[in-house]
């Protein structure tokens, strides 16, 4: 860890925090940025987001080593925190906020890719279910409740199972084909009362093909609790994709993942425990912010909805 | 009533069958199979045929489909490869272990849930909620295991006031009197049910308080008000029951909850239940195990609604089932 390494790390902690008072000041305009940021914790939300997405971004300049490089496997073996190593090596005597630094473009990038693999299948079943009603309505609504019934760990154990070593676009897809079932309840709902409202009506009677009547006139309408739950979602597979590694089927080592770092240090939890609490915070800290932004766009996204 | 009752438990076994035939397949279409020569373990074909004859995987897939499900039929949900034994008999012994940490872990989600709840509520906006919504906010967004390990590094390796894992003492158990074994028991149940129920009732505190501030927001909370009543009395009787129905759906939801954390937690602390059986079991590709485990979970679930939904309809006379206005 050189200074340069320090003065990067600053540079982008002091950029996302001015990011995040900047965002307040330049929309301080809008009702709905007004309504987000009364939340006390959604400035400080965007802003931890933001700096974890910097870090990610900018990973080879903050990162001082190679993440899976064994350094010195004699002397930098489970060593604590230190003016070289931040956060401390681990028992490969790998450095851990590299791998920390790392983790972070994996752990975003699993959750964002699958969280809108989930969404986005969600949103077409929701749309087709809740517009044509009849007979798909019920064939997809019961797929749903057969998809809601299994624990999606269970789901996810019988599907990771399937290959032996899993490639991580797989490991994306496998998440965020289970994880949408919850989605596409939401958005039928939300179509089956506009489909029956009369500006849907009169779409329809002007002579607008299915086609057009959802993607301009219904989805519109139903994208606000899209927004909040992919939010949401990004938290719960981060938590997803961080149990998985965690139990040895998530993401492959020696790439670093959050969740397969605080598997690398739970046999050691008493002897070497930053091994797994740096990992772990950085978890919490970033679901905490994505579920801290997710309440602020309900409440600014919908202004129906009083804020609790 | 009735004929709702029948029609809601129709459904609830057409899902159950569904899950069966879901986890069959996906089971049966995984590349990896039992009893192939691995790197470590060198395997004589021959045996290998011989043993795939006689756990019927040479037979077509659509035999050992109906052979699996008639079998299931007569309660019988197949041989474990790995343990070699009976599934109904391993299931016999970590079910209930399973059922002990999720009870637990329930009673704490909800009571220690629904009581912050409350207090956040009557204290809306206020600092106690602030805090209080940060540290429920906290225990929403942290990963289980991690809870698990950290409270274990706390109370079993610092502070040794819990073990750090098991479900007894493995030494002294046979020896203790009764109510010595009752003690070590709790003593062992004590960390990993309160990890799973701390986090759940991170979830059930954030619900139970929005729940609740939407009655308060209601005018016959004014009017009790109005009249004069006592703040506790508003809250403790007025508000409280009528946000206590929310919690009934919730209870339903905390099920596959419970049985999602159970799988970590039980790899954590080393406690013998169904969700270590199943992590355990995908390691050895012991199919039956898997797909009995992941049966069983469902079947959990589903019933888990279906009491949640009775519930509602008891609770609620609001709902009047098979009227149309029933939730499917």
């Amino acid at each position: 860890m050189t200074p340069r390494h320090w003065a990067v790390l600053l540079a982008l902690l002091a950029a996302a925090a001015i990011g995040a008072l900047g965002l307040r000041a330049g929309t301080a305009g809008s009702d709905a940025a007004r309504r987000f940021f009364r939340h006390p914790t959604a400035a400080f939300a965007v802003g931890v987001l933001l700096f974890f997405v910097l870090i990610a971004v900018c990973a080879p300049l903050v990162a001082p080593y190679d993440p899976s490089a064994q350094l010195e496997i004699v002397q930098l073996q489970n060593r604590p925190p230190s003016w070289m190593h931040p956060l401390g090596t681990d028992l490969y005597s790998r450095d851990l906020l590299s791998r920390l630094v790392f983790g972070a473009r994996v752990s975003l990038a699993v959750g964002t890719l699958a969280m809108l693999v989930a969404v986005s299948l969600g949103a077409v079943v929701g749309l087709l279910a809740g517009y044509f009603h009849r007979w798909m309505d019920g064939v997809l609504m019961r797929l749903v409740d057969v998809g809601l019934a299994v624990p999606r760990i269970f789901l996810l154990l019988i599907a990771v199972s399937l290959w032996s070593q899993l490639p991580l676009a797989i490991l994306v897809l496998t998440i965020g084909l289970t994880g949408w079932f919850a989605t596409s309840r939401l958005v039928r709902a939300e179509v089956l009362s506009r489909r029956e409202l009369a500006y849907v009506d009169a779409a329809r009677a002007l002579g607008a093909p299915p086609a057009r009547v959802i993607l301009r006139h219904v989805l519109p309408n139903a994208v606000a609790p899209l927004i909040v739950s992919a939010a949401l979602g990004i938290g719960s597979v981060m938590l997803l994709e961080a149990s998985l590694s965690f139990l040895g089927i998530g993401v492959a080592p020696p790439t670093p993942s959050w969740g397969n770092m605080i598997a690398d240090g739970k046999e050691q939890i008493a002897t070497a425990p930053w091994t797994t609490l740096s990992p772990g915070l950085a978890i919490v800290l970033v679901v905490m912010a994505l579920n801290a932004v997710g309440d602020a766009l309900r409440d600014a996204l919908d202004p129906r909805r009083e804020a609790t | 009533m009735t004929a709702w009752l029948v029609r809601r438990c129709a459904a609830a076994i057409a899902i159950v069958f569904a899950v069966v035939t879901l986890t069959f397949l996906l089971i049966h279409l995984a590349p990896g199979t039992p009893f192939v020569p691995s790197d470590e373990r060198v395997l004589d074909p021959a045996v290998v045929d011989g043993l795939r004859r006689q756990f019927g995987l040479d037979r077509p897939l659509g035999v050992q489909y109906v052979r699996y499900v008639v079998a299931l039929l007569h309660g019988d949900p197949g041989y474990s490869f790995s343990l070699r034994r009976p599934i109904g008999e391993v299931l016999a012994t970590t079910v209930p272990n399973t059922l002990l940490l999720s009870g637990a872990a329930l009673a704490i989600d909800f009571l220690l849930g629904a009581a912050i709840g409350l207090y956040q509520a009557a204290r809306a906006r206020h600092r106690a909620d602030v805090v209080l919504g940060n540290a429920t906010l906290f225990l929403y967004s942290v990963p289980t295991f991690w809870l698990g390990l950290v409270l274990v590094l706390v109370f079993g390796q610092h502070l040794a006031w819990f073990p750090v894992g098991g479900d007894r003492n493995p030494v002294l158990y046979p020896s203790l009197s009764l109510l010595g074994r009752l003690g070590d028991r709790a003593w062992h149940l004590a960390l990993p049910a309160l990890t799973l129920g701390l986090v759940g009732a991170g979830g059930t505190a954030r619900f139970q308080r929005a729940a609740l501030l939407e009655v308060a927001g209601q005018d016959f909370i004014r009017t009790a008000r109005a009249k004069g009543l006592h703040e506790r009395r508003i809250w403790l009787v007025h508000t409280l029951r009528n946000a206590l129905l929310p919690l009934i759906t919730l209870f339903g939801l905390a099920l596959p909850f419970l049985l999602t954390g159970a799988v970590l937690i039980e790899t954590v602390f080393s406690w013998p239940g169904m969700g270590k059986l199943a992590a355990d079991a995908i390691f050895t590709r012991d199919y039956p195990v898997v797909t009995a485990a992941a049966l069983l979970a469902s079947v959990m679930v589903v019933l888990g609604s279906l009491v949640a939904d009775v519930l509602y309809s008891v609770a609620d006379p609001r709902i009047r089932l098979g009227k149309g206005g029933a939730r499917a």
